[in-house]
């Protein structure tokens, strides 16, 4: 996936090149590119660390610090989880990144028929208030913040962690805490949505909202332009989504009365970074530069640090390959060195066999060291933006920008982002773009180093040692469902019935009202109420959304 | 007025797991290799899946799984399937699927695996060879 | 596969059971020779189902408003049957049938059967067979039988052959009214619905399509047609529309009109019938082939012009 279309004539020359995004490539640019382009120096490019950030948000980017970088935890219990967390902790990690299991993701008990075979498989198991004290007993929340890989149900795992704190003596002013709460990219390439569209951003609005009132410390959205891609869009449509998706958001905050310049500079992105590397590249500078260009004309944000389009570019899974997985790790470096280019604040890295299993400590091992060697080795902290001022890198940035907003006026001419998603109009383009790059894949009108396309293949072709190894999958713990579920039979047992009664219908008034859901949500979770009796109101109150066709 | 016999497959999303970018992917293959694709998208239960297969008589069950589970929806759905009397049904599964396991699947009753990466190709031919 | 000799596939089928249902009507897409005896064996029980037809372009949202009706038919304690039907692709001859993905909540409900089908080069998506198929639902018991369809222009003539009541739904389109409401549809709908009312022009579409309505003239045997504004994603005016089916029914009972209906539906079926048969068994035979072979080349190499070779073969096949 993400491989420039290449045609080549009969000796083997490159005679066109056409990037995912649709931007055609010549052999050679110059300064006359630049200037058919309308390329202006002050409001194209400027300075590193001023507006429209181009080349960085900050002066000297990685000169004054090095990327970060971030590892993704998830475990059956919450008492391993915390075990996990003191662990990372000790070993200097300044920031925890939560994962939880499909039934918490969909906002059901651990209980749940549909929870079968799910508890604590893929993240950690929350049932209520007495998990989320297990996991984090003991963390300093006012020191550590936390990253939570939650959307649906983003608003009860903030209330729930809200509540923890203020158990633990902590003041909600003090904690900081990360909902990935994009539901619209569940919508579009992930899939772990509950409710229709609108109300799905009525809860997103609900949170930020609240995060400005009473949660100064957190970080309310991480809009993922990453799963969309991984989708079947291409790096334009990643950008112009994500920012379609990001002004769906602001609008129904701003609807409220509320300034966008409170509450936009705590957006953050999460973008991909597979693919052709000059794309990926124009992609992210143009995107830093359309994101502050947005704030200020649309929003009229003015504050320097509010217009950053601040996030992770990382990842970059839908690159890699089964066929030869070795190649993954050449992979992962050119990637990375993309990112890199880039000016990346935060990133990650696919681990080589990640088709295979979840990462190995060796696998995971690589991906730091390629990273680390970027940053100390091989010299990408020596200056900021390298590439600014090269006749194609700005050519092609104009080029990006122009694409990005192309597809962003799409968006706009079908009615905005909600009613795009309502009507699958995203969804049918993406997933047909999907099909038509698989069908490039194997018939080789796309290469990939190592794949061979099924015409080209020979049946009866010896070994030459790649062979696929199989995948790992992790074996399940029973165990982790037991002792999920009867800690909920424990806390239902034990707590005041009539408080989680009244909790929960406080809850849904506000949610059949238009007031913020959230204060009800920290009472429930304070009563004790369970992940599926709140989302059970929620159900109830918004329905379950049906998916638009996506053919 | 004569009709042509047509491949019917359902494919379906068992369970919770939402990435189903593969499971579309293939229904428009299997459309562009003239099967008719009931497609009953996500988070199905296995009664939902099988209730669905009564009513449409399809031909072939297509499983979409990602999450590991495969073992244990496999020989759930065979055993239901037999329940309901969609035994002359075909079952075929895809996804994140380990080879070793694909004996497993086979001796359940599963007629066709189809573990990440298969070319369309091979999958239509798969699907199509549950007929000979 | 059921046996049309064993009674007890017949008696299934009476009460109810779905599996068998549904096997019968798999064997009349496959054409199956066994079809036509259980259908036989069926008819008398058919003939109670009041049939509605749901038609309009691609993408007005008739899979969301039937899943709307559904649910408000079912809280009446009625029991729906739903046939949808979706275009074959021309080059592969596949389809996707997607529309069940917006009913299937519904899909475990006892008093509820949706079965999808490909068009298969019919022109407008129905066919005979979709009748066939109502015949299957109408006498396993179901009150309601709902046929969805694409309605490219001639779709809706289709339709006329198998309702007895037509909705006909549009959306706003942007400027000129409504989309795709051609003066054809105009005449076969009993009921216009514009769906996604949401939008701002959607009061526009409404009034636009109530004026044409009255342009016209109708029999007194004839509900004038109203035009209902749904929001089907959120359930927004479904109830009326399900209310004015009914009342459209009650209506065409009350004043005979559906019993003449239902004559010209069964008049329509059988002369359907008879046509298919009757080109079935006319090509089947091997003589004919033959003819027709002949004939063909005959024409290629000019002793013979179409039209003299086509009467010849007419008048030998009617023995004349």
């Amino acid at each position: 996936m993400g491989v420039a279309k290449y045609i080549k004539n009969e000796r083997g020359a490159v005679t066109e090149v056409t990037y995912q995004s649709g931007i055609k490539v010549k052999p050679v640019y110059g300064p006359q590119d630049l200037e058919q382009a309308g390329f202006d120096y002050n409001n194209d490019l400027g300075a590193p660390g001023e507006f429209p950030f181009t080349r960085s948000l900050h002066p000297e980017s990685y000169r004054s610090r090095a990327w970060t970088t971030r590892q993704y935890t998830g475990f059956g219990t919450p008492e391993e989880t915390n075990k996990r967390f003191k662990l990372m902790i000790a070993n200097g990690q300044t920031g925890l990144n939560v994962a939880f299991d499909l039934p918490t993701q969909m906002g059901y008990d651990s209980d749940h028929p549909l929870a079968q075979g799910e508890v604590g498989r893929v993240g950690m198991a929350i049932d209520s208030l007495k998990d989320f004290e297990t996991a984090f007993a003991g963390i300093p929340l006012d020191r550590i913040g936390s990253g939570l890989t939650i959307n649906a149900v983003a608003t009860i795992m903030m209330a729930m962690y809200q509540a923890a704190a203020e158990k633990f003596g902590f003041k909600k002013e003090q904690i900081s805490t990360t909902p990935q709460n994009d539901i619209l990219k569940e919508m579009i390439g992930r899939g772990a949505w509950i409710f229709p569209v609108e109300h799905g951003v009525r809860l997103v609005g609900d949170s930020i909202e609240y995060a400005v009132k009473e949660l100064p410390r957190s970080n309310p959205v991480s809009i993922c332009g990453y799963h969309i891609r991984e989708s079947g869009a291409t790096p334009a449509q990643e950008i112009a989504y994500g920012f379609s998706i990001a002004k769906a958001y602001i609008d129904d905050v701003k609807d409220r009365g509320i300034d966008p310049s409170d509450f936009v500079g705590r957006f953050s992105f999460n973008f991909n970074v597979y693919g052709n590397l000059w794309e990926q590249i124009a992609k992210f500078r143009a995107a830093r530069k359309l994101w502050a260009k947005m704030l200020r004309q649309d929003y009229g944000v003015t504050d320097k640090k509010k217009l950053w389009l601040r996030g992770l570019f990382g990842g970059g899974g839908s690159g890699l390959t089964k066929e030869q997985p070795e190649n993954n790790i050449m992979r992962g470096a050119y990637y990375a060195l993309g990112a890199a280019l880039s000016g990346a604040q935060t990133t990650a890295l696919c681990s080589f066999d990640e088709a295979y299993t979840i990462p190995t400590p060796r696998s995971a091992l690589l991906s730091l060291r390629t990273l680390e060697m970027l940053m100390d080795e091989v010299g990408l902290r020596d200056t900021v933006d390298p590439l600014a001022g090269s006749y194609f890198i700005e050519t092609l940035t104009l080029q990006m920008e122009e694409k990005i907003v192309e597809e962003m006026k799409e968006v706009e001419k079908w009615g905005g982002m909600v009613k795009s998603i309502s009507n699958g109009f995203v969804q049918r383009k993406v997933s047909r773009q999907a099909y038509e790059y698989e069908k490039g894949l194997q018939s080789g009108e796309y290469r990939k180093v190592g794949v061979i396309p099924e015409g080209e293949r020979q049946e009866s072709a010896e070994s030459d040692g790649t062979e696929k190894s199989d995948v790992e999958l992790h074996e399940y713990n029973e165990e982790w469902a037991k002792h999920s579920i009867s800690s909920l039979k424990e806390v239902r047992r034990t707590r005041n019935d009539k408080a989680v009664k009244d909790s929960l219908k406080a809850l849904e008034r506000a949610a059949k009202g238009k007031d913020n859901i959230m204060p009800c949500l920290v009472r429930c979770c304070h009563a004790y109420a369970t992940v599926g009796e709140m989302t059970g109101v929620f159900r109830d109150v918004f329905g379950e959304w049906t998916e638009p066709d996506f053919y | 007025m004569k009709t042509t016999n047509k491949i019917r497959v359902l494919i379906a999303k068992p369970g919770l797991d939402g990435h189903d970018k593969g499971a579309k992917v293939v229904a428009l293959a299997l459309r562009d290799a003239g099967m008719e694709v009931i497609y009953s998208g996500l988070h199905q239960t296995l009664d939902q899946i099988i209730e669905t297969a009564v009513q449409e008589t399809v031909d072939v069950i297509g499983l979409s799984i990602m999450s590991g589970a495969h073992l244990p929806i496999c020989e759930k759905l065979v055993a239901m399937m037999k329940e309901n009397g969609l035994d002359g049904v075909h079952l075929s599964v895809g996804g994140v699927i380990p080879y070793q396991d694909i004996p497993k699947l086979k001796k359940m009753g599963v007629g066709a695996v189809f573990p990440g990466g298969t070319s369309f190709k091979k999958i239509v031919t798969g699907m199509n060879q549950l007929f000979d | 596969m059921p046996n049309p000799d064993d009674i007890r596939n017949i008696e299934d089928i009476r009460s109810g059971n779905k599996l068998s249902g549904a096997r019968l009507i798999q064997l009349i897409e496959k054409s199956d020779p066994r079809a036509f005896k259980l259908l036989k064996a069926l008819y008398p029980d058919a003939g109670n189902a009041f049939i509605i037809g749901i038609t309009g372009a691609p993408g007005v949202g008739k899979s969301t408003l039937i899943d709307g009706l559904i649910e408000t038919f079912r809280e009446m304690d009625f029991k729906v049957a739903v046939i949808c039907v979706d275009p074959t692709s021309p080059y592969s001859g596949g389809a996707i049938l997607g529309d069940r993905l917006r009913m299937q909540r519904h899909v475990t409900d006892k008093g509820v059967f949706i079965r999808s089908m490909a068009s298969r080069g019919h022109k407008g998506g129905l066919s005979r067979t979709t009748k066939d198929c109502s015949i299957v639902l109408d006498a396993m018991g179901y009150d309601i039988i709902i046929i969805e369809s694409v309605g490219a222009g001639q779709a809706e003539f289709d339709m006329i052959k198998l309702a007895h009541s037509i909705g006909v739904v549009s959306i706003p389109g942007a400027g000129d009214g409504i989309q795709a409401v051609k003066a054809g549809i105009l005449e076969t709908a009993d009921i216009f619905i514009v769906n996604k009312s949401d939008r701002p022009d959607a009061d526009a579409a409404a009034e636009s399509l109530k004026m044409m309505v009255n342009m016209r003239s109708f029999p007194q045997t004839q509900l004038l047609p109203k035009v209902y504004k749904t929001n089907a994603l959120d359930k927004t005016g479904i109830k009326a529309v399900a209310t004015a089916f009914l009342s459209h029914l009650k209506f065409m009972r009350q004043n005979g009109e559906l019993t003449r209906k239902k004559n010209e539906l069964e008049r329509v079926y059988f002369q359907s019938l008879l046509e298919d048969l009757v080109m079935e068994k006319v090509f089947e035979s091997m003589a004919v082939s033959k003819e027709v072979e002949a004939a063909v080349k005959r024409i290629g190499s000019h002793e013979i012009n179409p039209i003299s070779a086509a009467e010849e073969i007419a008048d030998k096949i009617l023995g004349v």
